[in-house]
């Protein structure tokens, strides 16, 4: 199981989120559909989609970051979802990858799915501005 | 509690002009928006403004209190879908096809924050919008946000 450096953010939490996995070296986040993420009956709501796979990406730029020995504090720039299929009422996952990781910037692209990882039901593009802590 | 299941074709009478204020009330108190505590603000002929307060479970980093950015996503995602239905004047389902948010700043820990959802053109399948986020007042947004909606199924 992953170590992650830091437990869930609040965010994370509130929504039952939890890492449920890893894949090459990422943490896979796990949220359960509950009524706090229902948007349409009996589908999630896009912003829980998006909260997911926002929550996958900073897990795994914070696993990218500590395998580098780096303490940097990350800034998110912008994102853009696409939405593919609708979320069923059923456990979502989610995991991040950092396809870029440079010293003023990261781009990092977050999968979400549900029952089969070839059929995703959204995708986050994130960049990051890339933050190195001033030495005390 | 039991999944609220609000059936928009069905809270707006048929031939009605669309109302954001009073689907806002149904939409905005269920499921995720409910969790949000998403509240009306206005609206015009194509445009709608929502809000969410800050809360601490809504926080992505303890450390500067910064709202998740699926807070925003979510505001805006609401606010831009609505201003479809308030252009077109009646309700219809549609999906999120994809949306872009550009963080011009964070939006301060304790502050409410608000989302207006333009839709600047609309055809017999896609709407288009565009959107931003501010705390107050509209000239110093926090954030830009532009997407599509598509249509499924038939009009109600």
């Amino acid at each position: 199981m992953t170590q992650l450096p830091l437990p869930l953010p609040p965010y994370a939490r509130a929504l039952d989120m939890a890492i449920v996995d890893e894949l090459d070296g990422a943490p896979v986040i796990g949220m359960p559909f509950t009524d706090r993420v229902q948007g349409r009956p009996n589908f999630l709501h896009g912003g829980a989609i998006s909260g997911l796979l926002e929550i996958a990406a900073i897990a795994a730029i914070h696993q990218a970051l500590r395998a580098k020995g780096s303490d940097a504090a990350i800034k998110q720039v912008n994102v853009t979802v696409d939405f593919m299929r609708g979320g069923m009422s059923q456990m979502t996952f989610a995991v991040g990858e950092v396809t870029r990781l440079g010293r003023t910037m990261a781009n990092v692209e977050a999968r979400a799915w549900q029952e089969d990882r070839d059929k995703p039901i959204a995708m986050g593009y994130m960049h990051y501005l890339i933050k190195a802590k001033r030495p005390v | 509690m039991a999944f609220g299941k609000p059936d928009l074709g069905s809270i707006m009478p048929k031939g009605a002009a669309f109302d954001p204020a009073l689907v806002n009330k149904i939409m905005g108190k269920f499921g995720h928006s409910g969790f949000l505590d998403m509240e009306y603000v206005g609206h015009g002929d194509d445009w709608v403004e929502l809000s969410v307060d800050w809360r601490e479970d809504l926080v992505a980093d303890p450390e500067t209190g910064i709202l998740a950015s699926a807070v925003i996503i979510s505001l805006i995602d609401n606010a831009t879908s609505m201003s479809i239905w308030t252009k077109l004047g009646e309700f219809r389902p549609q999906v999120t096809m994809d949306l872009r948010i550009d963080y011009l700043r964070p939006s301060p820990s304790g502050e409410r924050v608000y989302g207006r959802g333009i839709c600047y053109h609309l055809t017999n399948s896609i709407g288009f919008v565009r959107g931003f986020a501010h705390n107050g007042n509209p000239d110093e947004p926090l954030a830009h946000a532009s997407g599509t909606f598509i249509r499924i199924g038939d009009r109600v």
